[in-house]
């Protein structure tokens, strides 16, 4: 047997490993598919194999090949059986391989629960870790269900570094199961809050994601953001905590307003352009929430331009791409302020990168003028011309003609211009806009009566030349839509036209069949009112020759397009053959027939408001969805099967028939056919109807109706529908003077004003004027009533998760936790209860979470009972309480008053560590419990608990047993440990001036010290030339400039060591690296105080250090400087910082015995309170709580080099205080002591 | 969130793929595919963001992208991430890289992806910002590396002779492929 795994081992060195099968590929370079498929081959036999190794080498090598883009999903078990190995270093290569290949509708998933669970809980952080990385990348519905609950209980674990992960994990599992949303809420809210920056961040994170969504929901929350965008200096923070603002903002406006001044401020004093940037961005935000009623918005906005420009004018090109594209979103509500800068945006216009001038473009959009509007599209012409590549010079077509029909054709005060602009883009090659120009070139002919007579001319002249427009480059362009806008313009105002026989003509000849389908059927129809109105004309003239001339024409050519493939174009096409012939007829017996066919195109065109065919009301007793008919039944179904092949087969030999030889055999179908189509025509809707549902051709034209003409300016909707009719026209304008019903004989309006030039720019004087009617509605709509629509995909897993968060929850609402069958009787009992809500009589149920603590509770069953009884027995009072107890689950959610500190949490997490060292304080601490207890019984005490922050420890209950025996209540009072606020101690003081400064260990960043100085002005006049002189001392350096080029790159402002979170960093300036000198670049003016941080280094941390220097200043008026002293303290408690402590890591010190050193002082006569102290030691000695009890607390703080320092600190009635230091460092613990103990006495 | 990070070469040949979102295998390659064609063209000297390719992304979506050397790293994100802090993410990214490599060059990422993957899912996790911290990414990354080690043990190290001689087979040119050093491509840019 052990022979055999020796072999096996030896063999196994031979496989395949990842590297050689990399280098095979690339040694296999011709036939890499091949060597490929045989290399799959060996994986899967290796995968048969039974040593886990083996196996987990072949999954890491389908790893490699996946992201070659081979399937690897049939080793989908595989998979998972390496990734339960034991072993950590396969673990990890299996989930590496499941988050690769494993997504949400995976199957094998519903096998992997329980082993991810037990990953989760593993004692090795980084299985743990790795579980919960990889089940950020395929989390099921299924498994964030089952799961939800041990992440949760993740969030409270000792170490940072899973409790951050899962965070972000928990906003997968509200995607993949929103009912976990509400319960985990305040869970996540306290993790805001939390000791570890990088928490803290994921949390923000989490919730930004979260709120991004659905705003409303989070409002609540503004204030928590708040004070973290005030304090918080993490800029990777700050940014998040911006855009969420940003956000919020539109649904708030007071928010906008109290962010305005701390945003500016930081626009000022940041100099991390991320920062800047994103800061500049939500104070845009804010102004179009706020637009009006700001007093000195203004200021806002001019700083933010002035900003923006330094960012455009930078040689960088990401800082100008986000420069104009801010710039481009002042640009809707305040567009004077932009347009100050059109020269800057012009030049970009001329930038070498195309995704600038893009942006540049969108700005121009909306510098125009109408003054300006002529000199700017001309400049875009000029473009145009030299652009290469389509896709930009497509991109400038659409721009001009976005700019120009703007708001209602707002800048153009000439349309024969516009027209000719038009005309001219249409020689543009392999443009995909030709829609757009056709639709634009219809809308003025339509809406711009003084110009038609000009636009009608040019589109004969178009038509004329059709050939240059429709060249060989077409086939790819959409060019050819602008004939189909010719063909509608020269036919319906055919009175317009100069010759109409000469455009008659030029229809009919040339290449029109080669045209898109919609388009001949757009001409033929259109040659018919031509036609009509030439015969009119002809027999008031009495030009029997020209009305022969133009018959014979239309009779010689129309068979052509009879013979059509387009279904469209040969209906229409044969329908006017047979009028044609039926005119022919009657001019041969003298009939004046031209009057009568006129009358086929007679009427004016109407606009119709954009959505009255929604408002349409429904007639009474019609329902539209009862069956007209029976419904049919199967069989019926199938005879309807056959019969529409039959009919399909029958049009198809018919059509292909016709096709090739128009015969007269046909004639008697063909009379019926026609018959049918001389009524439909003489109906103007069936044309209309017909051409909106005529197939269109699959070339890759735009279609009319999807043209965002201008989708920018939200009140008016312009879409021209590109199709004919003689009655109703669409012209879609919507003006919001709406719901009035216009009679439909309205004729000419064009006296009528644009609404928009109305402005003080009405000066300038339009030649032409555009009909912006509303449109007509059906009696009694509104235009302005809107569907409020929810434009996120049905699919969107955001919709679910609009919840209320604010709604106190309800009993019911907890995470799924796991029970067995059993216990899930007693749960029902238990909700029961919960309904009833007579505290008195509730039992108290325990939740089992697995079989073995049931057992052990069975084992335990007198004890439980002995607790039972006890629970019973208290005053109703307290019955929300020991709910909240019952559910480890709820003790967070079911009173608001009781909310948990996420460290004291920490503290507590790990009970069997918490075994170990308790053993020695077993006995006070069962003192205590009971002692409390009793305190629970009276209930004028329990009314001041509740207004303490109460910890209610969520552990199990078993766990506690076997530590504390008979302890029924894991209720824990802790004192609200004071929020760690900058503890600033006075530098030095003169009449003028006020300097405070604090310090702060940089946590993370090794040895180094930000020390943040306060200048508060104390003068009347202003105080400028700031300088500070700083000289270092032999074991206290200043940082500054930063050591390798490398590093030096982005938007980094910290020196490479302090890479990371440490890269966003607020500094206001560098300190100059050559000399002791640090000026400060501003100035205070009266009352206003500003701060400055720097940041040092310090070789020794054991002992305290001073630095001396001295600032001077000049105040306004004096012409001489005054100078002021400075001594900057640093004692060791300095370099101390509290932030990694957890009660777990604590007493792993403990009981390690590494802390050798130790030191005890005693103060007879505090003259403090025991809260005072801790404050001072918590603020001063900048220490954190570990634990604390009664009078009594543990402290723990670390020092930047990693000396560990633990105090107990004691506290008895008689003002007795005894301080115990147990720490790594001796020197350091002395030196820290005797700081504690002056300042403590000094506070006397 | 970050949709997908994509790392590729001059050719576009995939270095490391990592989607947060499913996509099959077949679409996986397309969108690298798309996304290469669309980064290539570009000059070194223009601007960082790019308007999201037509098969990842959508209105919402930019696709932030640095070259260094022969390598391409692109991040495919939504609007809710900063796009100067992304170029910062990916600078840490690579940074991080060169630390746990010295001197990292392509063949780092060709031969050692998975260990690229580790590095990556330090930094990122399911699309969201996990730590940007270097010294805290390279603790985590040292410790589980240690934690390997240690299970590995005796019986890993006649593996490791093994795999020693069949790298002294590895073919000259490859080699000589290198990353030029990262700060002469950067060192202009500075704020």
């Amino acid at each position: 047997m052990a022979l055999r795994k020796v072999k096996g081992n030896l063999e196994r060195m031979f496989d395949k490993n990842l590297t050689d099968l990399v280098r095979g590929i690339r040694n296999n370079k011709e036939t890499e598919s091949k060597y490929i498929s045989q290399c799959m081959e060996e994986i899967k036999t290796e995968l048969r194999q039974d040593n886990l190794a083996v196996k987990a080498n072949a999954v890491a090598k389908l790893t490699y090949l996946q992201m070659l883009g081979y399937d690897i999903s049939w080793a989908g078990f595989n998979i998972i059986e390496v990734m339960s190995s034991p072993k950590f270093t396969y673990k990890r290569i299996g989930y590496l391989s499941a988050s690769q290949c494993f997504h949400q509708d995976t199957e094998v998933l519903m096998l992997t629960t329980n082993m991810i669970r037990k990953d989760l809980n593993s004692h090795n952080m980084y299985d743990s870790g790795t579980a919960l990385t990889g089940l950020a990348c395929f989390i099921s519905g299924d498994l964030a269900r089952d799961l939800a609950n041990d992440v949760m209980t993740l969030l409270t674990s000792t170490k940072p570094y899973l409790r951050k992960k899962a965070v972000l994990l928990l906003y997968k599992v509200f995607l993949k199961f929103p009912e976990a949303l509400r319960p985990a809420f305040p869970r996540l809210k306290e993790k805001l809050e939390d000791p570890d920056p990088g928490v803290q961040s994921a949390a923000v994170n989490v919730i930004c994601e979260l709120a991004r969504k659905n705003p409303k929901n989070y409002l609540s929350l503004a204030p928590v953001f708040f004070k973290l965008m005030t304090s918080s200096t993490n800029n990777w923070m700050l940014i998040k905590i911006i855009k969420l603002f940003g956000a919020l903002t539109p649904l708030e406006p007071r928010l906008g307003k109290k962010l305005i001044e701390p945003l500016t401020n930081l626009i000022h004093s940041t100099s991390a352009m991320s920062l800047l940037y994103e800061c500049i961005n939500t104070v845009i935000a804010v102004l179009i929430s706020i637009s009006s009623g700001m007093p000195n918005h203004n200021a806002s906005i001019q700083l933010c331009v002035q900003k923006l420009r330094i960012l455009i004018e930078d040689s960088d090109q990401n800082l100008k791409y986000l420069g104009l594209l801010a710039m481009s979103k002042i640009l809707k509500t305040h567009p004077k302020s932009v347009q100050a800068h059109k020269d800057l945006v012009l030049q970009c216009l001329d930038d070498k990168d195309e995704s600038i001038r893009l942006r540049a473009l969108d700005l121009l959009y909306g510098m125009v003028t109408k003054k300006t509007v002529m000199e700017i599209v001309r400049r875009l012409m000029t473009h145009m011309d030299r652009a290469e590549g389509t896709m930009y010079r497509d991109e400038l077509l659409q721009k001009i003609i976005l700019i120009c029909s703007q708001n209602n054709f707002q800048y153009i005060t000439n349309f024969e211009w516009y027209v000719s602009v038009l005309v001219e883009l249409c020689r543009m090659e392999g443009t995909q806009h030709g829609g757009l120009i056709a639709s634009q070139l219809m809308d003025v002919a339509i809406r711009v009566v003084a110009v038609r007579e000009f636009t009608v001319g040019q589109m004969a002249l178009l038509l004329d030349n059709a050939h240059v427009i429709v060249g060989p480059a077409a086939a790819r362009s959409s060019i050819a839509e602008v004939l189909y806008a010719a063909a509608w313009i020269c036919g319906e105002f055919s009175q317009l036209l100069a010759n109409p026989k000469a455009t008659l003509e030029s229809m009919v000849r040339g290449k029109v069949v080669s045209l898109p389908g919609h388009i001949q059927a757009i001409y033929v129809h259109n040659m018919l009112k031509l036609y009509a109105h030439i015969i009119a004309t002809a027999e008031e003239e009495d030009d029997s020759e020209m009305i022969e001339e133009v018959t014979n024409l239309l009779l010689e050519r129309l068979p052509v397009f009879v013979s059509s493939g387009d279904l469209e174009v040969q209906e229409r096409a044969s329908c006017i053959v047979h009028i044609v012939t039926y005119v022919q007829k009657c001019h041969k017996h003298g009939d004046k027939v031209g009057a009568d066919l006129a009358l086929l195109m007679t009427g004016e065109l109407n606009p119709v408001a954009p959505k009255a065919q929604k408002k349409v009301p429904l007639p009474d007793g019609l329902d539209l969805d009862a069956w007209i008919n029976d419904p049919p039944s199967e069989s019926e179904e199938e005879e309807d099967d056959a019969l529409e092949k039959e009919i399909f087969v029958k049009a198809d030999s018919s059509y292909k028939h016709r096709k090739e030889k128009y015969e007269p055999s046909e004639e008697e179908l063909q009379k019926l056919r026609d018959a049918r189509r001389a009524e439909q025509a003489s109906n103007p809707y069936y044309v209309k109807s017909s051409a909106l549902s005529s197939p269109r051709p699959n070339h890759n034209s735009i279609q009319v109706d999807e043209i965002p003409v201008t989708a920018i300016d939200l009140n008016v909707s312009l879409k021209i529908p590109g199709m004919t009719s003689l009655d109703k026209y669409q012209v879609v304008d919507g003006w919001q003077d709406g719901g009035k019903k216009r009679h439909k004989k309205q004729k000419k309006r064009s006296k009528r004003k644009g609404q928009v030039s109305s402005s003080s720019e009405e000066e300038i004087n339009r030649m032409h004027v555009v009909n912006t009617d509303i449109g007509e509605m059906p009696e009694g709509a509104h235009l302005s009533d809107d569907y409020e629509i929810d434009d996120r995909p049905e699919d969107d897993p955001h919709r679910a998760l609009d919840i209320n968060l604010d709604e106190p929850l309800s009993p019911n609402e907890v995470l799924p936790t796991r029970t067995h069958y059993e216990a899930h009787a007693q749960r029902k009992i238990e909700s029961n209860n919960e309904a009833k809500l007579i505290p008195s009589e509730i039992p108290l149920k325990m939740k089992t979470r697995n079989k073995k603590e049931r057992k052990e509770k069975k084992e335990k069953t007198k004890k439980v009972k002995k607790e039972e009884k006890k629970v019973k027995k208290k005053p109703s009072r307290d019955a929300n309480l020991i709910l909240d107890l019952i559910d480890p689950l709820k003790e967070t959610v079911i009173s608001d008053k009781v909310p948990v500190a996420a460290n004291h949490i920490n503290g507590i997490a790990d009970a069997k560590n918490k075994e170990k060292s308790k053993s020695k304080k077993t006995k006070t601490k069962k003192e205590k419990k009971a002692k409390k207890e009793k305190d629970r019984d009276k209930p004028e005490k329990k009314l001041k608990k509740n207004e303490k922050e109460i910890d209610t420890l969520s552990r199990n209950r078993d766990e506690y047993e076997e530590t504390n025996g008979t302890v029924t209540q894991e209720v824990e009072e802790k004192l609200a440990v004071p929020e760690p606020q900058p503890y600033s101690r006075l530098l030095a003081e003169d009449s003028h001036i006020r300097i405070v400064y604090s310090t702060a260990a940089m946590d993370g960043v090794m040895s180094e010290i930000l020390v943040c100085i306060k200048f508060i002005s104390q003068s009347s006049k202003p105080i400028s030339k700031l300088q500070l002189i700083l000289p270092d001392s032999s074991a206290l350096k200043m940082i500054r400039t930063p050591g390798k080029l490398v590093f030096e790159t982005g938007y980094r402002l910290f020196p490479p060591k302090e890479m990371g979170m440490a890269v966003f960093q607020r500094k206001q300036r560098q300190p100059d690296p050559q000399s002791e000198l640090v000026n400060l670049p501003w100035s205070l003016d009266p009352g206003e105080s500003k701060e400055t941080q720097l940041s040092f280094t310090a070789e020794d941390v054991t002992i305290p250090h001073k630095l001396r220097g001295s600032l001077s200043y000049i105040q306004d008026g004096s012409s001489s400087s005054s100078d002021i002293s400075l001594r900057l303290e640093f004692p060791v408690t300095t370099f101390l910082s509290g932030k990694t402590a957890s009660r777990a890591t604590f007493t792993d010190l403990l009981s390690s015995g590494q802390l050798s050193a130790r030191s005890s002082f005693t103060l007879p006569n505090c003259p403090w309170s025991f809260p005072e102290v801790l404050e001072e030691l918590t603020l001063g000695g900048s220490l954190a709580v570990v634990e604390c009890v009664d009078q009594t607390a543990s402290l723990y703080g670390r020092s930047l080099h990693g000396h560990h320092v633990c105090l107990l600190v004691k506290y008895q009635a008689s003002h007795h205080l005894t301080i115990d230091g147990k720490s790594t460092e001796g020197i350091l613990l002395s030196n820290a002591l005797d700081h504690l103990k002056t300042t403590l006495m000094q506070k006397q | 969130m970050i949709k997908a990070i994509l790392v590729f070469n001059n050719h576009g040949k995939p270095r490391l793929t990592k989607f947060y979102q499913y996509f099959n295998e077949e679409m996986q390659q397309q969108i690298i595919k798309e996304t290469f064609q669309l980064v290539s063209k570009r000059d070194d000297n223009v601007c960082n963001f790019l308007e999201g390719g037509s098969l990842i992304g959508g209105a919402d979506y930019k696709l932030i992208y640095r070259h260094y050397a022969t390598l391409y790293f692109v991040f495919c994100v939504d609007s809710s991430e900063s796009e100067l802090g992304i170029l910062d993410l990916i600078q840490v990214f690579v940074e991080t890289l060169d630390k746990c490599f010295e001197n990292v060059c392509e063949l780092d990422l060709i031969f050692h992806v998975d260990k690229v993957h580790y590095i990556l899912n330090e930094l990122v996790m399911g699309g969201m910002v996990l730590e940007t911290n270097m010294t805290e990414i390279i603790t985590r990354i040292e410790d589980q590396n240690k934690l390997e080690k240690q299970e590995a043990g005796l019986a890993a190290a006649p593996a490791r002779a093994v795999s020693a001689v069949k790298n002294m087979n590895l073919p000259q040119q490859i080699k000589d492929i290198k990353l030029p050093d990262l700060p002469a491509a950067i060192k202009d840019l500075k704020f």
